[in-house]
C-alpha cells in the first residue's frame, strides 16, 4: 500500500521555485508586446466632469487608450459585482481607475497618462466609518453608506438569551478592540499578460488564485462566453487573498480586445500598496457575562467593518466573522451585530483569515480580560469554555471533530507550562 | 527597563466558503506507459496543493508518487475549482481527487475483468499492478495496462467532484447558518520582552500547535505554521496601512513604511507542532486550517505584553508609540 499521505514529501515545484526555473507571469515576453499604465483618481471623492484622451492617443509610441466606454459587457466586477473596471463618473477612492494607456514601454505609457485631460469636481470624502453611519454624512454610495444584509443593516446572530445570561452572571466584562488595515505584500505584485491567440480567442496569463471564479467575472466584463477566453494560470508568487480579486486581468484583457496586440500590465510595489484591495480595519465591542468559576454564559459582540469604496468581499467577510467571532467556546447565549460600512478608501476584501483573524484578535484579548476579571488563569477559562464534540456554535452549527483541548495541552507541554491536573484530565470528547 | 511576559491565544478556523456551496473537481487519466496525469483547477499559491493532491492520488491508486503529474494550466483543460481561498483546497479538492482516483480504479477493474475474463470484484488494483485475487499468473503491471488500454482504443479517465453541500443563506432573524465543512483548532504561546523606555517588543519565543484533522504533509504544515507566524507577528506588532486611521494621512506607500516581518525579525525560539482529530468528511481525515496559522501570534503577543507591563494594548498593531502612550496613561 502506498502511504504518501502524512509523509514529509518535498514540494512538487519547490526546486523549480528556488532555482528560478519556475516561469511566473511577469517572465512572459511576447513579440511586439506593449505595456499598460493606468490613470487613477488623484482625489478621494468626486465626479468626472470631463475626460479627454485624444492627446494621449496621438502620442508617438502609444498603441491605444481605453476608458469606461471601451467595456463591451458589464462595467462591474467583484464577489458583489459593484466595482467598475474604469469609473465612468463617480470617484469613491483615491486610486480608482479612470483610463489605461498601452505603449511601447512603461515610461512612454506614463508620459501619455500626463496628456490625458481630466476635470474632476472634488467632493467631501468620509473616512471614519462611525461618521459615515451618521445622518447627513457624505454619501459614498447613492443607496447609503451601510451595507444591507438579508437581516437589514446588521448581520444578526441571535443564540439563546443574552439578557438572561447577563442577569445570571457574577461579573460583566466589557472591552473595545480595533484591528488595522493590512496589506498582503506578496512577493509577486499583480501582473497580467493578454493577447489574441491563433484561434482568435482572448488569452490571458493570470496570477488569479481562483481561475473559474474570475473567469465568470471576466466573461461578464468582456461579454464573451467562457470558451472564448483562454485563462492561463496556476502558478502564483504569493497571494494571501490579494489575488482573490481581479486587479489587472480585466484591464489587460480589455486593452488586448481593443488593440489586438499583446499587452502586459504589472503593478510596481507602490501601485500594489496603494491600489490593491486590503484586509479591512475593524472595531469590536464585547460585553461578556461570566460566572466566578470561569464559565462565559453570555457574549454580546458588535462589530464595525470599514470596507472602503466598494463592497468587494466586505459583506462576506462580515458574515464569516459573525459566525465565529464569539470564539471556540460553548457559550449558551450569544448576540452578534455585524455592520459593514462604506468609506472613501480603497476597497477592502479578502486577506488570509477572511475576518476570522480579526475576530480572533479581539476575542482573545477579551477572553484574557475575562480571566483577569475573575482572578483565574487564562488556561482555566479556555479549557472550561472550549467546545466539546457536538456543542453548538452561535449560528447553530454542530462542532465535529473538536480538538481545541488537545491543541492546548500540546502547546502548554511544548512551552514548558505544567497545567493543573484537572485541566490535563479534560478532553474534547466530553465535558 | 526590559520586562518579560507570557501570553496565550486560541482559535478555530473553518474550511471553505461561508455558507458552503463551493465545489471542486478533479480528473485523472491513465497514460500509455502506466503513468497518470492529475488535472485539477486549484491554484498553488505556495501552500503546496500540487504536492498533496498527488500524494492523495498516489495513495488511492496505490502507485508511485513520481508516476503522477499535476496540471492546472488553464481553464481549457483544468476542471472547475471554486478557488484557492478560505483554507478549502485540501478539504474540497482533496476529496475530489480521492473520488477521481476511486473512479479510475473502478474503470481499470472493469477493463481488467474483461481482459482476465473474471468478475470486476475479483480484480485488485494495488502496488502499481492489476491482478486477479489469488491467481498470481493473472497479473499485469500498470505499464502493461496503460499500453493495452490506450493502444487498444480505450481511454480510461477517472473523474470526481466534491461539494460540502448546497449553499446556505443566513436566517435573517436568528442568523442560523450550519454550513461549516470542518473546524480546525489552534493554540499559541508567546514570550516577549518589552522595553519600557522605547516601547519596542521583542518576541523571544513562539509556540504554535494546530489541530488539523490529519496532516497531509508535515513539511508543508511546518512551512504554513512558520510562515503564518511571520504574518501573525506583523499583525500584532507592525503592519498598518493607515497609521492615522481613520484618515488616509501618511498611508503607507511601499515596503519601506509598511513593515512586514522578515526572517531577521523571527523569534530566536520557534516551536511548532500539530495534533490530529480526524474529521469524518475530510480526505483521510484532514481539515482545512492554513489561514489560522496567521491568526494566533498577534493576540498571544498582545496578551504577553499585558503580562509583561500590566497594561492592555487593545488596538492592533502594538506599536512602540501605542505601548509608550498606554504606559504613560497608566502612570498618569
Amino acid at each position: 500500500m502506498a502511504e504518501y499521505v502524512g509523509q514529509p514529501v518535498l514540494r512538487y515545484d519547490g526546486i523549480g521555485h528556488v532555482t528560478a526555473r519556475t516561469r511566473y507571469v511577469d517572465d512572459i515576453q511576447l513579440p511586439g508586446m506593449l505595456y499598460i499604465k493606468v490613470l487613477t483618481s488623484p482625489v478621494h471623492k468626486g465626479i468626472i466632469r470631463h475626460l479627454d484622451t485624444s492627446a494621449a492617443e496621438r502620442m508617438p509610441g502609444v498603441a491605444g487608450v481605453i476608458t469606461a466606454k471601451d467595456v463591451p459587457g458589464k462595467n462591474a466586477y467583484g464577489l458583489i459585482p459593484d466595482q467598475p473596471v474604469f469609473t465612468p463618473e463617480h470617484i469613491r477612492y483615491k486610486g480608482e481607475r479612470i483610463a489605461a494607456v498601452a505603449a511601447v514601454d512603461e515610461d512612454t505609457a506614463m508620459e501619455a497618462l500626463e496628456k490625458i485631460k481630466l476635470d474632476i469636481e472634488e467632493q467631501e470624502p468620509v473616512f471614519d466609518p462611525f461618521k459615515a453611519m451618521e445622518p447627513g454624512a457624505p454619501l459614498v454610495r447613492p443607496e447609503g453608506n451601510v451595507w444591507e444584509f438579508n437581516s437589514g443593516k446588521t448581520r444578526k446572530i441571535r443564540f439563546g438569551d443574552v439578557e438572561k445570561g447577563f442577569a445570571e452572571a457574577d461579573v460583566i466584562v466589557e472591552g473595545t478592540y480595533t484591528t488595522a488595515t493590512n496589506d498582503h505584500a506578496p512577493m509577486e505584485p499583480q501582473v497580467s499578460v493578454a493577447y489574441i491567440d491563433e484561434t482568435d480567442r482572448l488569452a490571458i496569463y493570470t496570477v488569479s488564485q481562483d481561475l473559474y471564479f474570475h473567469l465568470g467575472m471576466l466573461t461578464a466584463i468582456f461579454n464573451l462566453p467562457m470558451n472564448k477566453i483562454r485563462y492561463i494560470g496556476g502558478t502564483v508568487g504569493g497571494g494571501f487573498g490579494s489575488k482573490n480579486d481581479i486587479h489587472c486581468d480585466h484591464v489587460a484583457g480589455l486593452m488586448a480586445l481593443k488593440i489586438r496586440k499583446p499587452v502586459k500590465y504589472r503593478h510596481t510595489r507602490r501601485e500594489e500598496t496603494a491600489y490593491t484591495t486590503k484586509r479591512g480595519p475593524w472595531t469590536f465591542y464585547f460585553k461578556d457575562g461570566v460566572k466566578k468559576d470561569g464559565r462565559i454564559i453570555a457574549r454580546y459582540v458588535k462589530t464595525v467593518h470599514d470596507t472602503g469604496g466598494y463592497a468587494g468581499m466586505g459583506p462576506y467577510v462580515v458574515d464569516k466573522n459573525s459566525i465565529l467571532v464569539a470564539g471556540p467556546y460553548a457559550i449558551p447565549n450569544v448576540w452578534v451585530d455585524g455592520i459593514c460600512v462604506f468609506t472613501n478608501k480603497p476597497p477592502c476584501s479578502s486577506m488570509r483569515g477572511f475576518g476570522i483573524i480579526n475576530g480572533t484578535a479581539a476575542d482573545q484579548l477579551q477572553t484574557a480580560r475575562v480571566a483577569e476579571a475573575i482572578g483565574k488563569d487564562p488556561w482555566e477559562v479556555h479549557f472550561i469554555n472550549a467546545w466539546r464534540e457536538g456543542d453548538l456554535g452561535a449560528t447553530q452549527f454542530k462542532v465535529e471533530a473538536a480538538g481545541l483541548i488537545e491543541a492546548m495541552k500540546r502547546a502548554a507541554e511544548l512551552a514548558g507550562i505544567e497545567l493543573p491536573a484537572h485541566l490535563k484530565a479534560m478532553s474534547s470528547r466530553g465535558r | 527597563m526590559k520586562k518579560r511576559g507570557i501570553g496565550i491565544a486560541v482559535g478555530t478556523h473553518p474550511a471553505g466558503l461561508k455558507g458552503g456551496g463551493d465545489p471542486s473537481q478533479a480528473q485523472i487519466r491513465l497514460k500509455p506507459d502506466g503513468t497518470f496525469d492529475l488535472l485539477n483547477g486549484a491554484v498553488d499559491i505556495g501552500q503546496g496543493c500540487k504536492t498533496i493532491l498527488r500524494q492523495l492520488a498516489a495513495d488511492e491508486l496505490d502507485v508511485p508518487l513520481e508516476n503522477i503529474t499535476h496540471q492546472n494550466i488553464d481553464t481549457d483543460t483544468g476542471p472547475m475549482c471554486t478557488g484557492t481561498f478560505a483554507s478549502r483546497v485540501t478539504f474540497m479538492d482533496g476529496n475530489a481527487v480521492l473520488a477521481a482516483a476511486a473512479d479510475l480504479k473502478k474503470k481499470i477493474r472493469d477493463w481488467a475483468a474483461e481482459y482476465f475474463e473474471c468478475s470486476p470484484a475479483d480484480v485488485e488494483v494495488a502496488n502499481n499492478k492489476v491482478f486477479v485475487k489469488g491467481v498470481p499468473e493473472k497479473s499485469l503491471s500498470m505499464a502493461e495496462v496503460g499500453a493495452m488500454v490506450n493502444w487498444g482504443g480505450k481511454f480510461l479517465v477517472g473523474t470526481g467532484a466534491y461539494t460540502p453541500g448546497p449553499g446556505q443563506q443566513f436566517d435573517p432573524e436568528t442568523g442560523k447558518m450550519t454550513a461549516i465543512a470542518s473546524l480546525a483548532f489552534g493554540c499559541c504561546v508567546a514570550e516577549v520582552e518589552v522595553d519600557t523606555e522605547t516601547g519596542v517588543v521583542d518576541v523571544l519565543k513562539l509556540v504554535q500547535v494546530f489541530e488539523v484533522g490529519k496532516a497531509m504533509n508535515r513539511l508543508l504544515c511546518k512551512g504554513q505554521n512558520n510562515g503564518g507566524a511571520m504574518m501573525g507577528i506583523g499583525f500584532g506588532l507592525t503592519e498598518n496601512v493607515c497609521p492615522y486611521y481613520p484618515t488616509m494621512d501618511f498611508a503607507v506607500q511601499d515596503l519601506t513604511d509598511y513593515v512586514i516581518t522578515t526572517a531577521a525579525d523571527m523569534p530566536p525560539v520557534m516551536v511548532e507542532d500539530i495534533v490530529e482529530v480526524p474529521h469524518p468528511n475530510g480526505p483521510r481525515g484532514a481539515k482545512g486550517y492554513s489561514e489560522m496559522t496567521a491568526s494566533l501570534a498577534g493576540p498571544a503577543i498582545l496578551n504577553a505584553i499585558h503580562n509583561a507591563i500590566g497594561v492592555w494594548i487593545t488596538d492592533y498593531p502594538a506599536t512602540p508609540e501605542r505601548i509608550l502612550k498606554a504606559l504613560e496613561a497608566a502612570h498618569a
